[in-house]
Formats: C-alpha cells, sequence, structure tokens
C-alpha cells in the first residue's frame, strides 16, 4: 500500500471511529477527550484543545486538552464581530501567523498564549450557522507544516466533534426546560393542595361544630392508604379526596347542618344530598388524582348494602371511598360535638366491633389499627393521630391490649363483603 | 528483574530500563494502560522505556495520540523511548505520521535492550 492510501486508510478509520464515540452519549467529557485524541492521532499532531462557545458569552470553555502546559488559558475571549467573521469564513483555517483582517483583535489577544504554547491552527467548529467552538492544532509529529490534504481532513473531523457538542448542547437545554418543567408542575401541584385545603377549611366554616374535621380526614385517610401500602401519588390523591369528601355540604342550608337537635325526615333528605352534590362539584374539574369526585359521592356507602345514596355494598364501593368512610367516622367519634362528647377509646374500638364488615372494610379497618399500634409503640416515625387526637386520648398500657385482641378477631376475608349474609 | 502484570499489560524492568508490551490492537482502552504503565514506571525510576510492538496488529488514532503522549512525557522525563518489534504495516504508520522521529527503533527486545546499554555508555564515556 502506497502512503497516500495508507493515510486515507489511517484517516477513514479514524473518522468512523470518531462517529461512534459522538453517537454515544454516555460521557460528554470523555467524548470530547477521545474525540481530541483521534483527531491529533489521526494526524500525529502533538499539542490540541477542544473549546466550546459559553452561551450567552464572549467568552470559550476548554472541554479538553491534551500535550499544552498546565499554564494554558482554557478561556479565548470571541467577540461577537469575531464570531461573525468566523461563521463567514465557514470551516477554514485560522493560522496564528496570518494576519487575517477579521481576526485582528482576536490575534492580538491571544496570539502570544497560543505562540508559545506552539499553537498554529484555530479551526472554528461551525454548526447550523452557529459557532460551537474552536479547536486548537500545532505540532506535527512529522515537523511539517500543515498541508491542503491535512486541512481537509481536520475539517471534516473538527465538523464531527462540533455536531458532537452542538447535540449534547442541545441535550442540556432539553433537561433544563424538563426541569423548568418540573418545577413548574410542582409549583401547580402546591398551588392545587393550597386550594384544596382553602375549600377544606370553608366547608369546615360552614359546619360550626366540625372545625378541622375535613382537614382530619384527609390526614387519616392518607395514614390509613399508606399503611395499605399505596404508593406517594395514590396517598396523596387519598388526603385530597378526604379533604373535600364534604365539599357538597356547601349547597345543604347552614341551619340543617348546624342544627343543634335532631333534624327531620325532610331535612335528613336534604343533608344526604351532599354526597351526590360533591360529585357533581368535583366532577367537572380535571384533578391529578383519579376517584376524588367518585369518593365524595360514596364516602356514605356502607360494607352492607345500607348506606346511602346508592346502597351500594362490599367492592362495588371504590377502596379510596372506603378509607375516607372510615376516616370520616373515626373523626367523627374520636371528636366533641355540641350534642355528645366524643367517645373513649374503649368504645370506638367497641364500635369497630360492632361495625366492621357492615359499615366499615375489615382490611381499612386494620389498617388504621396497625397506624394506631405503630403510634402507640413507638414502632413508626408518624406521630400525627397522636397530635389529631390529643396527646393523653391513647395510653399505650391500657390500649394496646385492647387494640390488639380486637385485631386479632378480625378476618380480613370474612369482613371483605357480607351483604349478602346480612 | 520484576515482572507485573497491570490491567493486562506485561512489563518487567531490566536495571533502569522498563520493557512495555503492548497488545494486539493498540486503541484507547489498551493505549491508555500502556500510558499509565509507561507514567508510572517512569515515576518509580526507570530513565528508558522499550515499547515491545511484538505483538500488535493494529494501532489506531487514539493509538498513535497516546503513544505520542508517552513520548512527550519520557522526554520531559529525560528518558529514552523505543519501539522495539514493529511489524511492516505498523511501521510505515509510524513513518508516514513521523513518529519515528521521536523514537529509537530496533529489530527487538533484546536489540532494544543493548541499544540503550550503548547509548549508557556512550552518555557516561562522554559525561567523563
Amino acid at each position: 500500500m502506497d502512503s497516500t492510501s495508507q493515510k486515507l486508510v489511517h484517516s477513514f478509520g479514524a473518522l468512523a471511529d470518531l462517529g461512534q464515540e459522538i453517537a454515544n452519549p454516555n460521557e460528554f467529557n470523555e467524548m470530547v477527550r477521545t474525540s481530541l485524541h483521534l483527531l491529533l492521532g489521526t494526524l500525529a499532531i502533538r499539542r490540541g484543545a477542544v473549546a466550546q462557545c459559553l452561551s450567552g458569552k464572549d467568552e470559550t470553555e476548554c472541554l479538553a486538552v491534551w500535550g499544552l502546559g498546565d499554564a494554558f488559558q482554557s478561556k479565548l475571549i470571541v467577540s461577537e464581530t469575531e464570531r461573525n467573521a468566523f461563521l463567514t469564513s465557514g470551516l477554514s483555517k485560522l493560522s496564528i501567523e496570518e494576519r487575517n483582517p477579521h481576526f485582528a483583535a482576536f490575534l492580538d489577544r491571544h496570539h502570544d498564549e497560543l505562540q508559545s504554547q506552539g499553537i498554529e491552527l484555530v479551526i472554528p467548529m461551525v454548526v447550523r450557522g452557529e459557532l460551537t467552538g474552536l479547536v486548537l492544532l500545532g505540532g506535527k509529529a512529522s515537523g511539517d507544516a500543515f498541508t491542503d490534504d491535512d486541512l481537509d481532513v481536520i475539517r471534516a473531523m473538527v465538523r464531527h466533534v462540533g455536531v458532537g457538542i452542538h447535540t449534547h448542547q442541545l441535550f442540556d437545554q432539553v433537561e433544563q426546560r424538563a426541569e423548568e418543567n418540573r418545577r413548574l408542575y410542582e409549583e401547580l401541584r402546591a398551588i392545587y393542595r393550597d386550594t384544596v385545603r382553602a375549600f377544606a377549611a370553608a366547608i369546615d366554616i360552614k359546619d360550626k361544630y366540625t372545625q378541622g374535621h375535613s382537614e382530619r380526614v384527609g390526614k387519616y385517610s392518607e395514614i390509613i392508604a399508606r399503611e395499605l401500602g399505596w404508593n406517594n401519588e395514590e396517598v396523596e390523591g387519598i388526603a385530597i379526596a378526604g379533604y373535600l369528601h364534604d365539599i357538597g355540604k356547601l349547597v345543604v342550608e347552614r341551619d340543617i347542618i348546624n342544627a343543634p337537635y335532631k333534624i327531620d325526615a325532610k331535612q335528613s333528605s336534604e343533608l344526604n344530598r351532599h354526597p351526590v352534590a360533591g360529585f357533581e362539584i368535583l366532577a367537572p374539574i380535571q384533578h391529578p388524582y383519579a376517584d376524588i369526585p367518585l369518593t365524595a359521592k360514596y364516602h356514605h356507602e356502607r360494607m352492607d348494602g345500607r348506606g346511602y345514596p346508592y346502597g351500594l355494598s362490599g367492592e362495588q364501593i371504590p377502596l379510596g371511598a372506603r378509607i375516607v368512610t372510615l376516616a370520616d367516622s373515626f373523626d367523627a367519634m374520636t371528636t366533641d360535638r355540641p350534642y355528645k362528647t366524643r367517645k373513649i377509646f374503649s368504645e370506638v374500638v367497641e364500635d369497630f366491633r360492632r361495625n366492621t364488615g357492615k359499615q366499615f372494610d375489615c382490611q381499612v379497618v386494620l389498617a388504621l389499627c396497625r397506624a394506631l399500634l405503630k403510634e402507640m409503640d413507638g414502632s413508626g416515625t408518624d406521630r400525627r393521630m397522636t397530635k389529631m387526637l390529643g396527646k393523653n386520648y391513647l395510653v399505650s398500657e391500657r390500649d394496646t391490649p385492647l387494640l390488639t385482641q380486637f385485631m386479632s378477631e378480625l378476618d380480613p376475608n370474612k369482613h371483605i363483603a357480607v351483604a349478602s349474609s346480612v | 528483574m520484576g515482572e507485573s502484570i497491570a490491567l493486562s499489560i506485561r512489563s518487567h524492568c531490566v536495571g533502569t530500563t522498563a520493557v512495555i508490551y503492548a497488545s494486539d490492537y493498540l486503541n484507547k482502552l489498551t493505549g491508555e494502560r500502556i500510558e499509565r504503565e509507561c507514567k508510572d514506571r517512569l515515576n518509580s525510576g526507570c530513565r528508558a522505556l522499550v515499547i515491545d510492538f511484538s505483538d500488535t496488529q493494529l494501532v489506531n488514532s487514539i493509538g498513535i495520540s497516546i503513544l505520542m503522549g508517552i513520548i512527550d512525557i519520557a522526554e520531559k522525563s529525560d528518558a529514552r523511548v523505543v519501539f522495539a518489534d514493529v511489524n511492516n504495516q505498523t511501521m510505515q504508520l509510524f513513518e508516514m505520521l513521523g513518529l519515528t522521529r521521536h523514537v529509537v527503533l530496533a529489530k527487538n527486545e533484546q536489540e532494544a535492550l543493548t541499544t540503550l546499554t550503548g547509548f549508557s555508555v556512550q552518555t557516561k564515556a562522554v559525561s567523563h
């Protein structure tokens, strides 16, 4: 093989390797370093650097350096005028020994430093009409000057390197935008949560006897769902459903909600409209979580089919609604109302014993009991229920055996859907 | 004579000369291992490097660049570099690219060591 053919084969091999390297998206700095190696090795050039133009700035930063001293200044200043000159000159070389008038200022600024480092050529990387960066080269191992053939090879390889860097910059921009979108999405979720809280507060203000009820139901629902192994997204959704479960009360007359006496059948019928009214309010809204309107609609259904408004039973009732049902009742039992004081814990357990499988889903009751046990024996980190119930409400020595005994009596399979046995 | 295999690169020392065996394909991976081995040998006091190409079938562009780097490092350490047992094709490549201007060439490892011994004796004679 004659030397020209061998040179061509060697250059083609390098170009193929360079193509592979640039297509590898893994490690950007390593890609640039290897690309520089390939460029230098193709013509046995002893020194070189690849610098990228910094977005919105007049300077470059070095991405890879080979064979240059430690003192090599990594920043080159490229003014707007020089940038345009590089663009219009295409991929032509800028020999630092040539006094090209378009680059006079650039050369005045950097000539001495580049010459002292043995740099002979400055080659612009131009991709899609933008100056992506500069490649600096100098010192062929043969000691010969760069020939026109050498420059053709260099131009072809520099174009490849430029495309690699440009592609990486595009990926960076996409990632930045994706990050920005993630942040905006988080902000929107936070606004959504705050809005829901505000709604919950509005619902509870209407019912002067149950201040904070919706928020507590949201929290109990969240704790139960977490205990059932739901993921973060689902847990957040059920908390929102808890906050909003009584939103339908906004359309019920305040006098009925706040009646300090037993309401009559007509008033009761009016009050019982609130689950469907809640569904109608929530259904048109695009919630980031599933089933929130349905949870409001079904939170007064019972496992035995004796609830309202539809008399659904067992697994006809979505699990979310079964969770909110228990959370709602648990809060009702454990908070004082003007017409009755709250139940002591043993009475709550007794209520659970009577109603599990009838009003409440057994799995859900067990989950709440497990969460309560964890707070009492200190095996969990969550103390929210203790805080909501008041610090003297649960007494571990007294209530743990009570709860453990009750849990041992429950058979989840037996209590899931008992409507047919009622 | 201490022989070592660092990340599959064979090498050993003869006095203050390190003999490093290049692999069958000198590319980025094997080149960087050879480069590291050469640096380690120079740092531990070797004053000459013999790179034995007897197993080497092919050297790609990165291999060339790394070899130039090794030559640079050796020059800075005042150490000599000998390429031994280079096949014809690789020799043509080295000559075409001008690498042969910066290294001594030897038919094989033995000749490389002899050349370096002669050089060492000559240097001593001159310095005396």
